[in-house]
């Protein structure tokens, strides 16, 4: 690692000051972070923890039913707190790397960081759900812009992820053994108004929405409705742990199995 | 360099310390604690799992100024306060729980933090709870079994069983 220097500012207030300055950057859990800076990939002169500030952390439920992440809250607690009001939210959480990286890893750096392997990319897409920082509301379907590219300016704190819960939802994780992240994982989520299908892990292009599947979804919510349907594998990952066509068959198979679980 | 100041394994201390110190740095060379294991340094293996106010978390991944003030517990504080070993130690060295005892550390302090969540876990919590941490001696039965006799569960039926078979 590059020396850096390291600030605990005790509010958010003090959080945004110290994030303007030069070549400053937030520190959530540290999880994606710290190894980047070990192997030298990032070389911040200043790291800003955010995990001292209780007002980003915790899980609360809005007027309007939907479930409220704080942008600094470890995976462990909303697997605990979001259990009983958004149960496929707190699966998800609670499926990520092992119980020492979830003690740590922030809801806010998964998003921040939209690795293209990442669950919770997959969550906030599949629900519709807006991420909001210090200055703005950015709805999901505007936050991720490609692999590891959001709509986040440099120095923007997500504060909070507002989930709207649906009637059903589920995720599907097909985890790459060694890594523990997704090979390639669905989320399905089923509102009033119709289906969501986010999908992670799979493409070239980050987390995305498989238009099709939620439109035969959103009129017959089996898992027969897919059967017809196939993804292009021109847009998907190919690596030495699965082929471009390989990933293309396994969004199919987990759609289907995500929509027998959610039930 | 910073001073930071915390409780390791119920003693004050304190140290002057970088921004990028790790966690792990902090026990191993600031304070001669070396029991805490670095296997890879890359975020994989839980040989550095420590407890920071209670929570397991990996010390190589863990700034050791992110613990300032906190509460911190190694693998040397897990021994009861006469120096007998802690029943989740014991335990271990019963059941053949480890080989060269590289991965020991993080596993009884992971074992640690799952039984103070869930006294009872049954075999597939238990393997669900250790998937971040590697052994590369033991092929894992025995350390589950291990986990199980000490949270008072029965594992007589294992002793000739698929335990036994993968000593
Ligand atoms: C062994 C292991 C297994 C893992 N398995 C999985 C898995 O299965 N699925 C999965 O999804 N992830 C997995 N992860 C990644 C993990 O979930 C990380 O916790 C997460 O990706 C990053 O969150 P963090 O809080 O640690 O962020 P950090 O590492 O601190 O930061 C990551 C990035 O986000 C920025 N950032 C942090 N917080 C905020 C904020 N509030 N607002 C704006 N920007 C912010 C930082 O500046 C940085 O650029 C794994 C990690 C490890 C080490
Ligand atoms: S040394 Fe920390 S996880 Fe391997
Ligand atoms: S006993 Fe040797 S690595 Fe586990």
């Amino acid at each position: 690692m590059y020396a850096f220097e390291l600030v605990r500012p005790a509010t958010l207030d003090e959080a945004v000051t110290a994030l303007g300055a030069e070549e400053a950057q937030a520190l959530g859990g540290g999880q994606t972070l710290i190894p980047t800076l070990k192997q030298r990939l990032a070389a911040p002169a200043k790291l800003v923890c955010l995990s001292g500030l209780a007002e980003l952390k915790g899980v609360c439920i809005a007027d309007d039913g939907a479930v409220c992440v704080g942008g600094a809250t470890p995976h462990a607690v909303v697997a605990a707190e979001a259990a009983a009001h958004y149960p496929a939210l707190a699966a998800l959480a609670g499926n990520i790397g092992d119980p020492a990286v979830r003690n740590r890893g922030t809801i806010g750096g998964s998003l921040a960081n939209n690795d293209p392997s990442a669950c919770y990319p997959a969550a906030a897409l599949g629900s519709g759900a807006t991420i909001r920082t210090v200055n703005r509301d950015i709805a999901a379907d505007d936050f991720f812009q490609g692999m590891f590219t959001t709509a986040l300016e440099d120095g923007e704190i997500i504060t909070e992820v507002r989930f709207p819960v649906p009637e059903r939802a589920a995720y599907q994780k097909f985890e790459q053994p060694a890594s523990r992240f997704a090979l390639v994982g669905v989320f399905v989520a089923k509102y009033d108004d119709g289906v969501r299908v986010a999908v992670t892990g799979a493409s070239e292009g980050g987390v995305f929405r498989w238009a099709e599947a939620e439109a035969a979804l959103s009129g017959d919510f089996s898992a027969g409705a897919i059967a017809g349907l196939s993804l292009d594998a021109d847009m998907m990952i190919g690596d030495l742990h699965g082929s471009p066509e390989y990933r293309a068959h396994l969004v199919k198979v987990l759609t289907g199995r995500a929509v027998t679980a959610a039930g | 360099m910073t001073r930071v100041t915390m409780t390791v394994n119920g003693k004050a201390v304190s140290g002057e310390v970088e921004g990028r110190t790790l966690l792990s740095q902090f026990l191993r060379e600031g304070l001669g604690l070396t029991g805490t294991h670095i296997g890879c340094d890359t975020s994989q293996c839980g040989a550095c799992v420590v407890h920071v106010n209670g929570q397991d978390v990996k010390s190589c991944t863990t700034f050791a100024l992110e613990c300032e003030g906190a509460e911190v517990r190694t693998i040397e504080g897990m021994a009861n306060p006469d120096g007998s070993l802690s029943t989740i130690q014991q335990a271990f060295q019963d059941h053949h729980g480890l080989q060269c005892g590289f991965c020991t550390p993080g596993m009884v302090m992971t074992a640690s933090a799952l039984l103070a969540k869930n006294p009872t876990p049954s075999e597939a919590e238990i393997r669900h709870y250790l998937e971040g941490n590697i052994c590369r001696c033991t092929g894992y039965h025995n350390i589950v079994k291990a986990i199980l006799a000490a949270s008072g569960q029965d594992v007589s039926h294992l002793g000739h069983g698929d335990a036994v078979a993968a000593e």
